[in-house]
């Protein structure tokens, strides 16, 4: 047509866009961009400056001068030994979840189709629909000493075994709910499927004709499992373990539910910007999770982890 | 082993997926050293013939030996044969010279020796320097070409090359066939070459076989496909063809067997132009006419009621020429000899 293209005000704020694609996006990108900087960039800042205050031991109120005397009270013994126990914990249950995970995400990607797909798929998500906390608490129940877990140990004369196992120091207690192993089963079980989800898209991306061409070349399926399809899915094991590894690091509701008394980093820092009011050494304290999450990330791009992003 | 032990062979070899048969009763032999083709559309067996002789895939009934050897059944990193890949299948995390030396390396050469025949497939294959490259900072003709390198370093007895130019442009394409071509003289290895391409396995093969629908139709040199095609099939696939049958074949050449004749081997004439008696001469009237440059393709009617297909090369006429040559009455000959029957 001759006449002029759009005479209704939609499509002349159509055309209005499409001849200033930066504008457009400079529109698109403001809200997250907004919500990025202020809120979440902004209470990060917030954070840092408390943990650089302290608290004034006989007042009992935050001194708003810069000092380094919160961080150095990080290093006294039974903080360091919190941070040990829940760094330890955090990467057991890393290492435990990337070797379950990965099989399951394996046949996920190569050898599941349809239906069977879709089901396991919803099998490997159905667990993140309900509340955390209820799921928790079942599992407190599972392995309580009346639990389902002792009770099944007890028909099959296996008692014996769970006593020798709860009586390990540093993994036992005194039922498996209080033990450090009963929260390793559940931190596994909770961040299980953080760990699946990014393996199966990493391998999903690997072409089969890869594998082909390395049987090919004379490779046995262990040497192509390590030279081809490890390598290849590492990134994938490595988003998953960013997962595991900052989510036991910060989780304070599993380690006050289930294990015995000893403190985790999460608990720690509830305690001491809620009951004893120490924001500064609180935000200090949070700081620890977060420092070790970057030494973490600057060693798995030192191993080649987002070589292929 | 004797010196005639074929390289490969195939017999009654079937693959079938549930109701599919992919490969159906194949009985094959391959020569030692030659350049064979397996020619055919999409589906019709060849790739997965590829695949069987690989080891990626076992034959649901059959037997396949490779240099006297029963191969049936065994691991693809169990047989001496490797494969360049339809999408080269490259390890993108590996450099191109770690791409073409991994056969050596999971055969544990030493690092020296490794790197030593790395470059010299490099040079071979025409890709000095580039060893240190990423697979992904390669164009696709060189990715091709490292394919190729990291097959033959291993100095395979036959080498299975999966429409390996089928992602190149027409230019790469011909300077890939040639290349090729020369490569296999140079190597001496057995190549079986799996193409949809008819020219392309007609101008690099020592044989072809021409699948359909899972089985052989024919195997033969190019020239024995080409000039005298076995099967309608063979004739209609590799390159353009006449079918005539029935009651116009008995009015041409007074028999009623189906026969083909190649477009080119039919000559356009006036009306009225003289047969001789070892000719097949025939009315019509050019109904289209396609002008390709190098020559023109002329869709002529019959008056016995069939279409023929002529073609004839643009030695002295223009596009204008042919192209006002629609509507107009012709006299097409032939030499009996080029009425080939089919089976």
């Amino acid at each position: 047509m001759a006449t002029s293209p759009h005479r209704d005000p939609l499509g002349r704020l159509a055309t209005y866009f499409y001849n200033r694609p930066r504008l457009l996006l400079l529109l698109l990108l403001l809200p997250p961009l907004a919500w990025l900087g202020v809120v979440y960039l902004g209470s990060l800042l917030a954070l840092l400056v408390q943990s650089f205050f302290y608290i004034d031991e006989f007042t009992g109120r935050v001194v708003r001068e810069f000092t380094l005397r919160t961080y150095l009270q990080l290093l006294e013994p039974a903080n360091v030994d919190i941070f040990v126990r829940t760094t330890a914990m955090a990467a057991s249950v890393t290492a435990a979840a990337a070797l379950l995970a990965f099989p399951l995400a394996y046949y996920l990607a190569r050898y599941a189709s349809g239906r069977l797909k879709a089901l396991l798929y919803l099998a490997v998500v159905l667990p993140l629909w309900s509340s955390y906390i209820v799921r928790v608490y079942a599992w407190k129940s599972i392995l309580a000493r009346e639990g389902i877990i002792s009770w099944f140990l007890a028909q099959v004369g296996l008692s014996g075994l769970l006593e020798a196992v709860l009586a390990l120091p540093g993994l036992g207690g005194s039922s498996l709910s209080t033990s450090a192993l009963g929260m390793f089963l559940v931190f596994l079980y909770i961040w299980l499927p953080y760990m699946i989800l990014p393996i199966q898209a990493a391998l999903e991306r690997v072409p089969a004709s890869l594998l082909e061409a390395s049987g090919d070349l004379g490779a046995r399926p262990a040497q192509t499992f390590w030279t081809v399809i490890l390598p290849l899915a590492f990134p994938g094991v490595v988003a998953g373990s960013i997962f595991t590894f900052s989510l036991t690091l910060g989780d304070f509701i599993i380690p006050s539910i289930i294990g015995n008394s000893s403190f985790f980093i999460g608990m720690a820092v509830l305690r001491h910007q809620g009951t004893a009011g120490n924001i500064p050494l609180a935000a200090a304290m949070t700081v620890v999770p977060m420092a070790i999450m970057g030494v973490y990330l600057l060693v798995a791009r030192r191993l080649g982890a987002f070589d292929a992003l | 082993m004797s010196a005639n032990t074929p390289a490969l062979r195939f017999t009654s070899v079937s693959r079938h997926f549930g109701e599919v048969r992919a490969v159906d009763g194949v009985d094959l032999t391959v020569r030692d050293g030659e350049f064979f083709s397996m020619l055919g559309p999409s589906g019709s067996g060849k790739t997965t013939c590829l695949r069987l002789i690989a080891g990626f895939d076992q034959p649901t009934s059959g037997r396949l030996e490779l240099y006297g050897q029963d191969v049936t059944g065994r691991p693809p990193y169990e047989r001496d044969v490797n494969t360049v890949f339809q999408d080269y299948a490259l390890f993108p995390h590996m450099s191109v010279g770690d791409n073409i030396g991994y056969g050596l390396m999971i055969k544990k050469v030493p690092r020296a020796e490794r790197e030593r025949r790395v470059q010299e497939m490099l040079e071979l294959v025409r890709l000095p320097g580039l060893a240190a490259r990423r697979p992904a900072q390669l164009s696709g003709g060189q990715r091709q070409r490292v394919a190729l390198a990291r097959a033959l370093i291993n100095h395979p007895r036959v080498l299975l090359l999966d429409e390996p130019l089928g992602a190149l442009d027409l230019k790469l394409r011909q300077e890939m066939q040639v290349e090729l071509k020369a490569l296999q003289q140079r190597v001496g290895i057995t190549f079986i070459f799996v193409t949809h391409d008819q020219e392309e396995a007609l101008t690099m093969s020592d044989r072809i076989a021409v699948f359909s629908r899972g089985r052989i139709e024919q195997v033969g040199t190019p020239a024995e496909i080409y000039e005298s095609p076995a099967t309608a099939f063979v004739a209609g696939f590799v390159g353009i063809s006449n079918l005539v049958s029935g009651a116009a074949a008995h009015a041409l050449t007074g028999r009623p067997d189906t026969f083909t004749v190649r477009p080119e081997k039919i000559h356009l004439r006036e009306p009225g132009a003289p047969v001789a008696g070892d000719e097949i001469g025939a009315d019509g009237r050019i109904r289209d006419v396609l002008y390709l440059g190098m020559h023109t393709r002329y869709l002529v009617a019959l008056e016995c009621g069939v279409d023929l297909t002529v073609v004839e090369q643009n030695l002295r006429t223009t596009s204008m020429d042919v192209l006002s040559a629609r509507g107009r009455p012709v006299r097409l000959v032939w030499d009996r000899a080029h009425s080939r029957p089919l089976a």
